[in-house]
């Protein structure tokens, strides 16, 4: 609304230049911290420990120069789309794939397993979908229709004791139930784990995030439940687009992302041709 | 199972999409590893023998996953061009916002 009268008033002036680029960025001009795009072509080849990706005749390598593989294929299509899709400028912060493959190839902070698993169980306590309001009443009766249904899927599907409750302390979750998330997730490999960790940060909710590992959910679903409190703010207050759609975007798109790599990482496709009986 | 609409629509939302990402203009995106995947996959699980395919829904899952992140990345994108990518104004600028001029200073700041 207001930006025809800004050109109105103030004279077009350009920009200030941004301080000199850092001696990486050898070719033409990007601000430090962006990369132009270097490369024409992205394409897939099979290496001996999975998928790498080339970028024109480069392979490409995580930022601990280690190479890139990765074990799927489909993962590596969709990783290589990331690339591909970047136009003048490499904005990292759009691809959440190849920030998760790095994450897993590299494991910066270099937790084993277990840690991953303890780390992930322990989310439990602090569940969203476990945290309830009394009051306003609304919110509260909000929460009960939205909540009680994931959380009864849950506790069937995993044959655990959740509950919720409305006190600060939060659910008192019995340590049976925990070996029994601790139990499954052992059954996952180290690279879906980073995933499933990832997607638990990301919603902040252990159940959204084995409701959408398990596909009773969709990713947009699990998005809204875990944002239950702020939608109902918006649909009572107004809708901010800079900041709420900005977010629910960025929410979607890590939790999409974080799914896709989870199920491309623990998948295994066999095709079963039948031949046809008539 | 997730309520996921009918594969028709998720397939032609994915198609869109990989149109939109195609980054340099170069290549069509109907040559792109993307493309030909997915449309294979879709093929080859179009016909099935039984009503409640498992594996049928699990691709379908994974392919409105993927189209849910294709197009959140692409509107995050756009709303962090739109309202976020344009960087701090300039002191001249601040000024000029308001029809101010900042003084001339030869020597440099006091």
């Amino acid at each position: 609304m207001f930006r025809p009268c800004r050109r109105l008033l103030c004279a077009r002036r350009p920009l200030p230049p941004p301080p000199p680029a850092a001696a990486g960025a050898a070719r033409g001009y990007a601000p430090p911290g962006e990369r132009k795009r270097f490369y024409q072509n992205v394409s897939i080849s099979q290496g001996e420990g999975g998928f790498e990706i080339n970028l024109d005749h480069r392979k490409l390598k995580t930022p601990q120069a280690k190479l890139f593989t990765v074990p799927s294929e489909a993962l590596a299509i969709a990783v290589a789309t990331e690339w591909d899709s970047q136009k003048d400028t490499i904005k990292f912060y759009t691809m959440h794939l190849t920030t998760l493959c790095n994450t897993a190839l590299d494991n910066p902070t270099q937790r084993s397993k277990m840690q991953l698993i303890r780390a992930a169980v322990k989310f439990l306590e602090t569940d969203t979908v476990c945290y309830r309001v009394e009051e306003p009443p609304a919110l509260a009766e909000l929460q009960k229709n939205e909540w009680d249904p994931i959380v009864a899927w849950a506790e069937e599907r995993y044959n655990v004791a959740i509950g919720s409750s409305t006190s600060i302390l939060g659910p008192n979750i019995p340590a049976s139930t925990k070996d029994t998330f601790v139990s499954h997730l052992a059954s996952y490999n180290m690279w879906a784990l980073q995933g499933i960790e990832y997607i638990i940060t990301q919603l902040k909710s252990l159940i959204l995030s084995m409701g959408v590992i398990d596909r009773h959910i969709t990713v947009e679903k699990a998005v809204l439940l875990s944002r239950l409190e702020e939608e109902y703010q918006i649909q009572r207050w107004g809708n901010v687009e800079w900041a709420h759609d900005y977010d629910l975007c960025e929410l979607r798109a890590r939790a999409a992302a974080g799914t896709l790599f989870v199920h491309l990482c623990s998948e295994s496709t066999t095709v079963k041709h039948k031949l046809l009986q008539d | 199972m997730a309520a996921l609409g009918s594969p028709l629509r998720t397939l032609r939302g994915l198609l869109r999409e990989l149109r939109h990402a195609s980054g340099r203009a170069g290549r069509p995106y109907r040559d792109t590893p993307a493309y030909q995947h997915i449309v294979a996959a879709f093929r080859a699980n179009r016909v099935t023998s039984e009503k409640l395919c498992r594996a049928q829904q699990e691709l379908h899952f994974q392919a409105a996953t993927y189209l849910c992140l294709l197009r959140s990345v692409r509107e995050h994108e756009a709303l962090h061009q739109e309202y976020h990518g344009r960087g701090e104004r300039s002191p001249e600028e601040v000024a000029g916002l308001v029809g101010f001029r900042l003084p001339q200073q030869p020597g440099g700041k006091g």
